[in-house]
This record gives structure tokens, C-alpha cells and sequence, in this order.
């Protein structure tokens, strides 16, 4: 545990030590310092895939930031996620070269088959739909991200494939 | 995907002998982001295979930044022999054995000597883009790496540097064209008792804009050099990269970068053996476009909100944690060791007289070629979508460049024959941005164009201002009205009306140019939403027009 530097710091869910760990050691390399905010949540997000309340507040403990604020800055990035995700994320870029290119169709498909919009996931916890404002593979347009590997060029029809794959 | 860890080792071996018999043909297999997602790193592996097989040696496939024609991925270029190989499948001993056999010297790929996509480009920043190793310092320094920074540090004053850079005629590559020169001047000015800051603006969040990217991934180090140049003109010692955390590619390679300079001397203490030291830090976005406005950038790397803030006091005299702070977008600060190198009187040589130099553009959309591309300051247009682009696919009809992202404007076919340079972008009621230029066909519809970037404004409003975050909203409904074919005769005054008063009164450029594309769209492709309104037709066909009367 890294010294925090309120008098009474928040005991912290050690359910997963090797997590905790490494995040401690990000708050800790950085000198418990408050501007370390953003990395700090960013390493919390790789360990534990999303924002837990309890988090928030030890992290906001431990670098001496009020809870607001750390709930605050958690809220503003659009990459935080306060809710615990699907075991599949599903990106949808939705760039301008992907937006002309037809990527809402993709998303239309989606919804019809999973019954989730951007930012939602599903019932059953497997998928999480996302869309992503430009990333940067705008050659690949329309692309989407499935588990962090990209899909250039798709149709509709080659995201039923894919959807297909991760009902496996 | 590459271990940094043996790449680190590699760092430590003996320097390479130089090949008997002057230089031989390598593939350069690009590992660019784009290429990367098409299993470019499989398309290595099987190369090296293969010439290992042929009796080939290992520099014979070496993995390179980008190649810049991204839709032809994965790429594999012979640059001694002027081929290029497209779409190379690593799972097909044929395509595999088509680069080696061309290696070995047989005819294959498509010539590039002649193609205008890449006879027609000028490469200044990207000149060892697709030439290079990205994770290989020792490579950029073979081609002339580190040399500018060496120079400056050993041998001239902060005041010729300076001198230099404003002679050069350099404008910020990220999008306003702000003289960098002047901006470095009043950093260097600014007492900065307590030190002073450079940072690095690489939140390129502008959709449809990859050239940062490309960039960070095919030469980080000569970024990290232009950044330690420009600490010793204005005198600072820490530097920040702040970086989106959509390009881990980029994060992983700039780390590496960061590393490697370190541990040869020319980043950290002491660079080049002198009394001057500058230390780089990677900072990583959360996914918010704001974040590309400086004072909000700098608001996020003080771990806040990324709100900008009303300007003066500008960062260059009061910036991150109220000290001065240069900030300068990547592009811009990959110009400069070869500005340094070669002399402003160089560099302002190239390109228009107000907009000296190159500049990177990111194509993409409807057109053939789509890719990275550089090319002189003042080339027209047309000469970029028709010649370099390879014209629009399938032989379509042309209707608008879009250029400057959400903060630009769409540029139809009678203005195709305007020069490429900052006024003339202005005039045409667009803006250079930072590179980005979406070509559209008759398949798009303006209306819908214009829904598309305001949404995007709408949502990444941060909401500090009210003109902003109140006047994107009621901007985006009304364009949504028009484009279900609910308009009304007097929602384009309304709509005129709207988009002046948030470009007026908003606080940052966010708010400011969020009217533009409304307004573009608006001077050009009129009929488009009077057509909308009136005849409650989609001439594109794009539009849902769900009370529509005609079918």
C-alpha cells in the first residue's frame, strides 16, 4: 500500500492483489501527486476494465483529490467507463471517411442483431458496443474494432460474421 | 507485433558493417498503424522466412514507418528498384515470393517512379517515413538523425535558432498557422525563473486526420529531436508529449523513442556532452477533442478537466502550472531539424510565400488513392485529388473536399483549381486544419455532411461555455429537422442566425469554428437544403426524410 496522504485512508477491496499492485506503483511512481489523476484512472481502467466507486475514492485518497473531482474528471473523458463491460468490446469508428463510407448502416446492423446502441452493452454481459470518433484507419473505412483488432472495409454483412464469431 | 524488449538489445550491438559492393535491394514492409491492422507484422515475418530460405541476408526485409498509400495495405516497398507491393497476403507463397523474387532481381509490384501519387509528393517530415526503422535510433541517426540537434547544442546560440525558425516562414501545422517563429520568440522572452515548459500536441482528434499518427509511428525521434531543439531556443527542460490514447502503436513507439535518446545521450541530462538537458514525458489522452485546444490540453496534463479557458494570458506566458510553455503540434515539430539543418532561407524557399514549406495531408473518403501524402504549400486542389488521389472511385462525380475536420468546411468542384495554402483555404470559407481532407461524391449529402460534424461538435462540447454547449445542440436539431423532412421556410434564417452568434460569442475554437461546416455547406449547396425543405427530397439520397410526401 502506498503512504496516502489523508490521516484515514480508505481501505481498499483487495480482491485482486496483483491489480492493486499496479496501480499503487503508478500512483506511487508519480509521487502521489494529484496531477497524476488521469494516469492513475487510465491504470485502474487496464486492471479492472471499468471505474468501481471504491476505486475512485482510494485513488482520490491516495493523491490527496476530493472525491468530486476525481468523479469529475472519471465523468468528462469519454473513455472512462463507470460501468463494468461486456467480455467483447465492439467499436464502431465512426470518422468522417468511415461516416460516408456508410458506417451507420453498421450500427443499424448491430443494433438489429444484439439490440444495443453505442455505449450500451449487452444483457448477457458479452458484448459492449462502442463508437469511436475517428481512428485513425480512415483507409480501412468503414472499420470496426473487435477486441482491439481491426476490421477494415466492412458491410453489414461482414459484421454478422463477426457478431457470429463472438457468440462462440 | 514487435518486442520492445529485443529491440532494446539490438540497441547494443555492434554497429553494422557496411555491405560489400555498394547498397543492396531491401523490402520495406511498412508497420504503420493502418498496414499493422492488416497483419503487416505476419507479412515480415514471412519475408524474412522466405529470403533466409533464398540465402538472403537479414537486412535484405527490414520493417519501416508508413509507406503512405494506405489503401493498398499491406505494403511492401524495393525503393533501390522503384516497386511497390500491394495488398501483400503473408498466408500466399506467391505473394511472399513475387517481393523476394523482385529482391533477386525480377520485374514485379507496380513502378513508383512514375505513379503521381508518389512522384508529385515533396517529403520534408516524412523524408524517412517508409526509409527508416521506427524502433531502430541507430537507423535515424545513419540518415542523418540527431545531427540538427547536435549542431545546435554544441555549436549555436539560442537567438540563431530562433533567428532560423522565424526566417524559415514555419506556421503551426496544426491547424491556425500561427508563425512558429514569434510563438518560440515570446516563450524565449517570458522570465522563466522557475523553468519553462515544450509540449508536444499529438491529441489529433480531428476524424478523418491520421497524420500525427503516421508521423509518431514512422519517426518518433524526429519529433523528440524538434522538441529538444525547440526547449534549447526558448530555454526549457521538461517536455511533455500529450497523446490520444487511440494510438497505442504511436505511445509504445514514442516510449521506446524516448528510451533510446536517453540512453545515447541526446535526450535526459547533458545531451551531446553539454551543460544542456531536457527531459520527455508521454502524457495520454481519455478521449476527449477539446483536449487539442492548448489551454485545455494543458488543463488535462495538470490531471483536471480538459477546459480551456479564456486567452491571454497565453501559454506562452502563462501555461502548464502558470510557467511559460511552448506548445506546437507534432508536425510542426517534426519540420524542424531539417529546417536546422538545411536553413530557413531553405525551407522558405519551398511552398507559397505566406505559406512557406510542406505540408502532410491525411486522404481519405471517396477518392482512389487514399493515404498519407506531403506536398508543397500552393498545389492546387485538384491537382491533389485528381492527379495524386487517382481521382474519385469508380469513375464518380466529384462534389466537395472536406477539409479541416469539424472545424472547416467542404470545398466544391468550381474552387478545385485554389492553391493548397493557408489564406486561400480561409477565402474558400475552410480552413488548412491539421490535415485532414475527406473527398466526397455525389453518394453524400451536404445537409447530412453538415448534421454529421455539428453531432460531433454537440458531443464534445465541454459545456463550459453556453453559446457552445446550448448553441451546438439547437444547431444540430435543426439540421436534424431538415434532414427528416421536417424544415420549415424559415429555418435557414434561423439556422444563419444560430451559427453566427456561437461563432462570435464562444469561448474557445471549439465553439468558434463548430458554425463552419454549417456555413460552408450553407454558400455552396444551398439548393441541397432548399431542396430539403421545399420538395422534401434528398438529392443524395442519404436522408431518412421520414414525413416525406414524395417517395
Amino acid at each position: 500500500m502506498p503512504p496516502t496522504v489523508t490521516e484515514t485512508p480508505t481501505a481498499a477491496p483487495m480482491s485482486d492483489d496483483k491489480k492493486w499492485k499496479m496501480i499503487d506503483a503508478r500512483i506511487r511512481r508519480r509521487g502521489n501527486s494529484p496531477d497524476a489523476l488521469i494516469e492513475v484512472l487510465h491504470a485502474v481502467q487496464e486492471a479492472f476494465g471499468y471505474l468501481e466507486p471504491d476505486v475512485l475514492e482510494y485513488v482520490g485518497n491516495a493523491l490527496g483529490v476530493p472525491l468530486s473531482r476525481v468523479y469529475g474528471v472519471a465523468t468528462f473523458y469519454s473513455l472512462f467507463m463507470l460501468k463494468p463491460q461486456g467480455a467483447h468490446t465492439v467499436v464502431v469508428c465512426t470518422g468522417t471517411a468511415c461516416y460516408i463510407n456508410h458506417a451507420s448502416a453498421l450500427l443499424g446492423r448491430i443494433h438489429e442483431r444484439l439490440g444495443i446502441k453505442p455505449g450500451e452493452t449487452t444483457e448477457d454481459r458479452n458484448v459492449s458496443l462502442l463508437n469511436a470518433r475517428c481512428l485513425g484507419a480512415c483507409s480501412l473505412a468503414p472499420a470496426v474494432v473487435i477486441d482491439g483488432s481491426v476490421h477494415g472495409r466492412c458491410t453489414p454483412e461482414t459484421v454478422d460474421l463477426l457478431l457470429e464469431e463472438l457468440r462462440a | 507485433m514487435t518486442d520492445v524488449k529485443d529491440r532494446e538489445q539490438d540497441l547494443d550491438r555492434p554497429e553494422a558493417q557496411p555491405e560489400a559492393g555498394g547498397p543492396r535491394a531491401c523490402a520495406h514492409v511498412c508497420e504503420a498503424a493502418g498496414c499493422m491492422s492488416l497483419n503487416a507484422d505476419q507479412v515480415f515475418e514471412a519475408l524474412r522466412e522466405r529470403a533466409t530460405e533464398r540465402g538472403l541476408a537479414d537486412t535484405a526485409v527490414k520493417r519501416v514507418g508508413c509507406l503512405r498509400l494506405c489503401v493498398a495495405g499491406p505494403v511492401v516497398e524495393i525503393p533501390e528498384r522503384g516497386l511497390l507491393f500491394e495488398a501483400v497476403d503473408p498466408s500466399s507463397p506467391e505473394s511472399i515470393d513475387s517481393v523476394i523474387n523482385a529482391l533477386q532481381g525480377s520485374e514485379g509490384g507496380r513502378s513508383t517512379a512514375d505513379d503521381p501519387f508518389f512522384a508529385r509528393q515533396v517529403r520534408i517530415v516524412l523524408a524517412n517515413s517508409g526509409v527508416i526503422d521506427p524502433e531502430d535510433i541507430d537507423d535515424y541517426v545513419a540518415h542523418g538523425g540527431y545531427e540538427a540537434l547536435t549542431q545546435t547544442v554544441t555549436s549555436k546560440k539560442p537567438e540563431e535558432i530562433l533567428e532560423e525558425v522565424v526566417r524559415s516562414g514555419l506556421r503551426g501545422r496544426g491547424g491556425a498557422g500561427y508563425p512558429t517563429g514569434l510563438k518560440w520568440r515570446t516563450v524565449a522572452k517570458s522570465s522563466g525563473a522557475e523553468g519553462k515548459y515544450v509540449i508536444c500536441n499529438a491529441d489529433e482528434g480531428d476524424p478523418g486526420a491520421f497524420m500525427d499518427r503516421s508521423v509518431l509511428e514512422s519517426v518518433p525521434q524526429q519529433v523528440l529531436e524538434g522538441m529538444a531543439i525547440a526547449a534549447y531556443a526558448v530555454g526549457a527542460s521538461q517536455g511533455y508529449i500529450y497523446v490520444r490514447a487511440e494510438y497505442p502503436l504511436a505511445v509504445k513507439r514514442l516510449r521506446l523513442a524516448i528510451r533510446q535518446a536517453e540512453r545515447s545521450g541526446l535526450l535526459g541530462a547533458n545531451i551531446a556532452e553539454t551543460a544542456f538537458g531536457f527531459h520527455v514525458d508521454i502524457r495520454i489522452g481519455a478521449g476527449a477533442f477539446v483536449c487539442g485546444e492548448e489551454t485545455a490540453l494543458i488543463a488535462s496534463i495538470e490531471g483536471r478537466r480538459g477546459t480551456p479557458r479564456p486567452r491571454p494570458p497565453f501559454p506562452a506566458q502563462s501555461g502548464l502550472w502558470a510557467r511559460p510553455t511552448l506548445i506546437n503540434n507534432v508536425e510542426t515539430l517534426a519540420s524542424i531539424p531539417s529546417i536546422v539543418r538545411n536553413g530557413g532561407d531553405w525551407y522558405r524557399a519551398i511552398g507559397t510565400e505566406k505559406s512557406p514549406g510542406t505540408k502532410v495531408f491525411a486522404l481519405a473518403g471517396r477518392v482512389v488513392n487514399t493515404g498519407l501524402i506531403e506536398v508543397p504549400m500552393g498545389v492546387k486542389l485538384r491537382d491533389i485529388v485528381f492527379d495524386i488521389g487517382g481521382g474519385i472511385i469508380g469513375g464518380a462525380k466529384f462534389k466537395a473536399v472536406q477539409t479541416g475536420g469539424p472545424s472547416g468546411g467542404c470545398i466544391p468542384a468550381d474552387d478545385l483549381d485554389m492553391p493548397v495554402d493557408y489564406e486561400s483555404l480561409a477565402q474558400a470559407g475552410s480552413i488548412m486544419g491539421s490535415g485532414g481532407m475527406i473527398v466526397m461524391d455525389e453518394t453524400s449529402c451536404m445537409v447530412d455532411v453538415a448534421k454529421y460534424f455539428m453531432d460531433f461538435c454537440k458531443d464534445e462540447s465541454c459545456g463550459k461555455c453556453v453559446p457552445c454547449r446550448v448553441g451546438t445542440v439547437q444547431l444540430h436539431g435543426l439540421l436534424d429537422k431538415i434532414t427528416r423532412g421536417e424544415g420549415e421556410p424559415g429555418d435557414l434564417d434561423t439556422l444563419e442566425r444560430l451559427a453566427v452568434m456561437v461563432k462570435s460569442t464562444s469561448l474557445c475554437g471549439l465553439g468558434q469554428s463548430a458554425p463552419n461546416p454549417v456555413f460552408s455547406t450553407l454558400r455552396y449547396f444551398r439548393d441541397e437544403y432548399v431542396s430539403h425543405i421545399e420538395d422534401r427530397v434528398c438529392p443524395a439520397g442519404v436522408c431518412p426524410m421520414t414525413s416525406s410526401v414524395a417517395s
